[in-house]
């Protein structure tokens, strides 16, 4: 598997912190004191949600310890609020209603701005920072959320915590940490139609495994990462969590600078020209040395999807189930994978049928990811039996797809169209695809019960999940007759 | 946060890749804004093969006689991984567990396994998978710290390792939001400079 991409691995081992990557330098403008191998850093901005983030204000509220700096907190509801039309504080997760009234009245008493249930602003909160121009390149970033390096892609240092470590820098406005060792994977050549940034990620983690980049700060550089467009560089280090990465980052560049140009927070006037002054100084130096890196030409790349129970589990949508001797993982964990998601060894997963198709996440729920399945959609009907949601990153972005005719286009091929959140990307308790349902999902988690009790997920582009809507079972996009794939 | 020295106790092995905090501590399971309530979740979709029944999964390995007491887990590579919430470690403390071996720890979850106490020691995985045959003749095994050992009657005495701030840390039991309050002023006179520095990093007030 995966002989047709040339790879190479490089690891020089060297554990003593050396200037000129991206790191190096975010690291050395933020820290505030060292001691052993340990740096205090500052941090720029801490985000946080109903699911961890309210346990965090709860946390320092009972220690008496207020924050640092408000001004720069900002709370989201995203991950357990509902996402039908004409929804309330009510949601069908248990107890879910007290996550999003006790996170409202702790962000009001600390004086968080809140994007509320019904704020215009809402959405979730990897989306909505880029999206508002909270996140920027060289800010340190962190949230109680592992897909905090999402906000990588605009060239942030950004990075998941627990709820005690939020607690810590809204206590003290910095972190402790350890200067991860850096991995830099640099992919070339120009990707085929119908294959992004998605396809990228699955291919890095199913030859290394979840594990490959332990622990390790991952620049992602090389030609393709370049003529990316930001939604995709997100989408690209939203994924380093899963290969086991502190962070993923994309050093800026013009594309950056043009996207975040005039969004809400982002400066303005004399701040603007000084950061963008500060911006350009950002990308790794030509000598930069890193501790590893990973190069894969991916002209060839074909569109990616997992069979198993870990990211890791993906294989090219035109190859068989692999056997146990090629799968790269644990003979138990594999033994489980194969049962748990009901596929057979050597046989095609393009024979399976569906019963769900999800589009949202953010991983793939920005306005690219929909743009690119509604290509797929357009003209086209969801196959019987098959349920179809799209549910957008973002209020904001929502009316940017209906102000495109996004909407009609979902709608009439029999998606349901939602409110913004992370909606079915993980079940808590309440809306769930169903015990033994085969979902294919723009998401990026495909773990047992990920999606509900016995739901079995395979994770892939969104240009694969509206391929695979319409055709009723897991479908190659690139065989689509007309197929006009939207580049990212 | 108490310290921890040394332990001598039941050690469970669950040598799969990629023990997710999804499978720790499944989301249904999180029901309150609370650290606590959680040890009846843990593992829930392995521990029982019903999850509304509660009914317990014989197979599985903390409901077997032997492991009933176990205070330690052996566990599969990339152990930990997923979402970051917390519960998991809050769960598995819950429950009694004061220390996991595993070949790696996705990052979060150890900084979560040292903010509350939890060692989190790595063994590469051909010795942990002598040492989990080894367990069904012996289970209890001890832990120290001090010396990054473990030892056990079946196997003799593992080396693991530890990151040397962690491991300071739960030897002295320090907590580091106290330990970065101690150095708040230096951290408000980098602030100060820092403003001038990078005005465009800082929003004002109001907007």
């Amino acid at each position: 598997m995966h002989e047709q991409w040339r790879e190479e691995r490089l690891t020089g081992g060297r554990r003593e912190p050396h200037a000129g990557t991206i790191f190096d330098k975010i690291w050395r403008d933020h820290l505030v004191s060292e001691s052993g191998d340990q740096g205090l850093l500052a941090i720029d901005r801490i985000f946080l949600h109903e699911r961890t983030g309210s346990i965090a204000l709860k946390g320092l509220r009972e220690r008496s310890r207020p924050l640092h700096d408000a001004a720069h907190v900002f709370c989201t509801i995203d991950h357990i609020v509902d996402t039908r039309t004409g929804r309330t504080d009510h949601t069908l997760v248990p107890n879910g209603r007290d996550f999003i009234v006790e996170t409202r009245q702790a962000a009001r008493a600390a004086g968080i701005r809140l994007f509320d249930v019904d704020d215009p602003d809402q959405g979730i909160v990897h989306v909505i920072s880029p999206e508002l121009g909270l996140a920027l390149p060289g800010l340190t970033i962190v949230c109680p959320d592992s897909h905090t390096c999402t906000q990588g892609g605009v060239g942030a240092l950004a990075w998941g915590i627990g709820s005690t470590e939020a607690e810590h820098a809204l206590a003290t406005g910095c972190l402790r940490l350890r200067k991860p060792q850096t991995l830099q994977v640099s992919f070339t050549g120009r990707l085929p139609p119908g294959v992004g940034a998605k396809d990228l990620s699955l291919l890095l983690i199913s030859c290394h495994g979840a594990a490959g980049a332990n622990g390790k700060a991952i620049e992602f550089a090389g030609a393709t990462v370049r003529a990316l467009g930001v939604e995709a560089r997100l989408t690209l280090c939203n994924m380093a969590t899963e290969f086991g990465a502190v962070t993923g980052i994309v050093a800026p560049d013009d594309t950056t600078f043009e996207y975040l140009a005039k969004r809400r927070y982002a400066p303005v006037a004399a701040r603007w020209d000084g950061a963008l002054a500060h911006w350009q100084s950002l990308p790794s130096d030509p000598d930069a040395e890193f501790d590893a890196q990973i190069s894969m030409d991916v002209s060839r790349l074909a569109p990616m999807i997992t069979w198993g129970t870990s990211p890791q589990h993906a294989i090219p949508v035109d190859e068989p189930v692999p056997d146990a001797a090629s799968a790269r993982t644990g003979a138990d964990a594999y033994r489980r994978a194969i049962a748990y998601m009901g596929v057979d060894p050597g046989k095609p997963l393009t024979d399976l049928r569906i019963d769900a198709a999800f589009l949202g996440s953010c991983t793939n729920g920005r306005i690219a990811d929909l743009r690119s399945a509604a290509r797929v959609l357009e003209g086209r009907h969801v196959a019987p039996g098959v349920r179809a949601l799209c549910v957008p990153g973002s209020s904001a972005l929502k009316r940017q797809a209906e102000a495109e005719g996004l909407d009609k286009i979902f709608k009439d091929a029999g998606f349901e169209w939602r409110e913004s959140g992370c909606s079915l990307c993980f079940y808590a308790g309440g809306e769930n695809l169903g015990l033994g349902k085969r979902v294919v999902s723009s998401t990026n988690r495909n773990f047992e019960g990920r999606q509900g009790p016995g739901t079995r997920t395979h994770i892939a582009s969104p240009a694969t999940v509206a391929a695979s809507a319409v055709s009723g079972h897991i479908a190659d996009v690139r065989t689509f007759e007309q197929f006009r794939p939207y580049e990212y | 946060m108490r310290s921890f020295t040394t332990l001598t106790a039941v050690a469970a092995p669950l040598l799969r890749d990629n023990i997710d905090t999804d499978a720790i501590i499944p989301s249904r399971e999180i029901k309150a804004v609370s650290k606590v309530g959680l040890a009846d979740g843990l593992f829930a979709g392995w521990r029982y093969t019903s999850g509304a029944t509660r009914e317990l999964d014989p197979d599985f390995v903390l409901n077997r006689a032997a492991y009933a007491h176990a205070k330690i887990l052996l566990g599969g590579a990339n152990f930990g991984c997923g979402s970051s919430r917390e519960h998991a470690v809050w769960a598995l403390a819950e429950y009694g567990i004061e220390a996991i071996l595993a070949p790696s720890f996705a990052p979060i979850f150890f900084d979560n396994c040292v903010n509350n106490g939890l060692l989190a020691g790595r063994i590469p995985e051909p010795t942990l998978q002598v040492m989990a045959k080894a367990l069904a003749a012996e289970p209890t095994v001890t832990i120290d710290l001090r010396e990054c050992s473990v030892t056990g009657a079946a196997f003799g005495a593992v080396a693991f390792t530890i990151d040397r701030d962690a491991r300071e840390r739960l030897l002295g039991g320090l907590d580091a939001i106290d330990l970065t309050l101690r150095g708040i002023d230096v951290i408000r006179a980098f602030r100060t400079r820092d403003r001038q520095r990078r005005p465009w990093a800082y929003l004002e007030e109001g907007t």
